[in-house]
């Protein structure tokens, strides 16, 4: 069982590397008002972290979902999307800057 | 520039719709709104003077309005908010009308934290002015949906942090727009205070001047960039009966200055660092200047109120 597991988790690894994701998880950049890349695709049970490199702080909350603490610059929050789905999210200080995880 | 005032006031006279407002003069006026340019309103119609004439006027009493001081914010933009914070204080007391309080019309602080509303209150304690009236910028009340600001500014007042007060016959009234806000959406002031608004005014004579102050402009300049009220319209419904009033914002970090009917909308400069005209960058982020210019594109609002004639007169100008 252990083994099963352990290649379970290989394979979804793999994926995300074909992803062309770094191995560690999937990031979002914040930088010029805008989230990037402006919709991301992962995997069930990746972690997603959004650093900013704004010169101003920004959010990113996703009703109901998620709710990041003010990031300044350089500083980062991440967040677990255990279930499959569309997540629209938006930054709450600047409302018009808005991002989508696809996680599937 | 004795020409360009006297080709302004021409511009003034120039009336299209006979309506008693020049939209072309007023366009090229907010060019100058950096420099000093003097805004009177009698009777509702705005009229422009040129800033020398008018400084003997007899005023009945006299505010200022600072905006966006962003405590805590130390980037290129402006590497000192403190120093020109208390550029702005310095320039306040030394205006030839005492003003008798001040506005403040949001992001107070950069990242809503004790030690900077700390520090602008300490600051802030240089003024003459001892009173000073605040709203809140969406810089203010993160993470902990304003709690922090409650705390501090909110004690007379209601829901998020709206208020009205009376002073020598005009009537003010501080809303509150960066709460709650949408995805993709602008800023917003929500059932509650719109009620609480309509009551509020509803049984004021239609010859009180009206002050309103909010964050987020309550016109739409710029959607693109968020800077717009979604349900200001209800807002301004009610104050329709009225004779004068001045709408005035922060948000932008520009002056900004715009007419409808009896209504006055102006936006005042950062005290922290500008930000770029609309559609002029990708993004209203902050604006580098070379640094020797920073204090002319930072500033404060003077405003003066002449009793009888409900005219307030909105005086703009630089810190440097």
């Amino acid at each position: 069982m252990p083994l099963i597991i352990a290649l379970l988790l290989l394979a979804g690894s793999l994926n995300v590397s074909a992803n062309d994701q770094p191995p560690s998880g999937a990031e979002v950049k914040i930088d010029n008002f805008s989230f990037g890349p402006q919709t991301l695709t992962i995997p069930a049970g990746a972690t997603v972290t959004w650093t900013n490199r704004d010169d101003i702080p920004h959010t990113a909350v996703s009703d109901g979902v998620f709710k990041s603490k003010a990031m300044d610059t350089d500083e980062k929050f991440s967040h677990t999307f255990e279930k499959p789905g569309t997540y629209a999210y938006y930054c709450s200080l600047h409302p018009k800057m808005t991002g989508k995880i696809i996680v599937q | 520039m004795a020409n360009d005032e006297q080709n302004l006031i021409d511009y003034n006279l120039q009336d299209l719709n006979q309506d008693g407002i020049d939209r072309r003069g007023f366009l090229k006026c907010m060019a100058w709104a950096g420099t000093g340019l003097v805004w009177t309103l009698s009777g509702g119609i705005p009229v422009s003077r040129a800033f020398a004439k008018n400084a003997g006027k007899s005023t009945d009493f006299a505010f200022a309005q600072i905006s966006d001081s962003h405590m805590g914010f130390n980037k290129p933009a402006n590497p000192d908010v403190v120093a020109t914070l208390q550029a702005a204080i310095d320039k306040i007391n030394r205006l030839p009308n005492p003003p008798e309080f001040l506005l403040h019309t949001g992001d107070i602080t950069h990242l809503s934290r004790p030690e900077q509303f700390d520090n602008v209150d300490q600051i802030l304690k240089s003024a003459s002015a001892k009173d000073v009236f605040f709203v809140p910028g969406e810089h203010d009340v993160l993470d902990d949906n304003g709690k922090a600001y409650l705390e501090r500014y909110g004690k007379s007042a209601q829901g998020s942090g709206w208020y009205s007060f009376d002073k020598k016959g005009v009537h003010f009234i501080g809303l509150v727009n960066v709460m709650n806000l949408k995805s993709g959406g602008l800023g917003s002031l929500g059932s509650e205070q719109l009620e609480w608004m309509e009551k509020d005014v509803k049984h004021l004579k239609h010859s009180t001047p009206i002050v309103v102050f909010a964050h987020i402009p309550l016109w739409t300049v710029y959607p693109e960039w968020g800077w717009g009220t979604e349900d200001s319209a209800q807002a301004l419904a009610y104050l329709k009966k009225f004779g004068s009033v001045t709408v005035l914002n922060g948000h932008i970090h520009q002056t900004m200055q715009k007419v409808e009917g009896k209504v006055t909308f102006h936006t005042a400069m950062s005290t922290a660092f500008p930000q770029p005209q609309p559609g002029k960058a990708d993004s209203p982020g902050p604006m580098k200047v070379p640094a020797e210019q920073l204090r002319s594109v930072l500033g404060i609002t003077d405003v003066n109120y002449v009793r009888g004639q409900h005219s307030l007169a909105l005086v703009d100008s630089t810190l440097g």
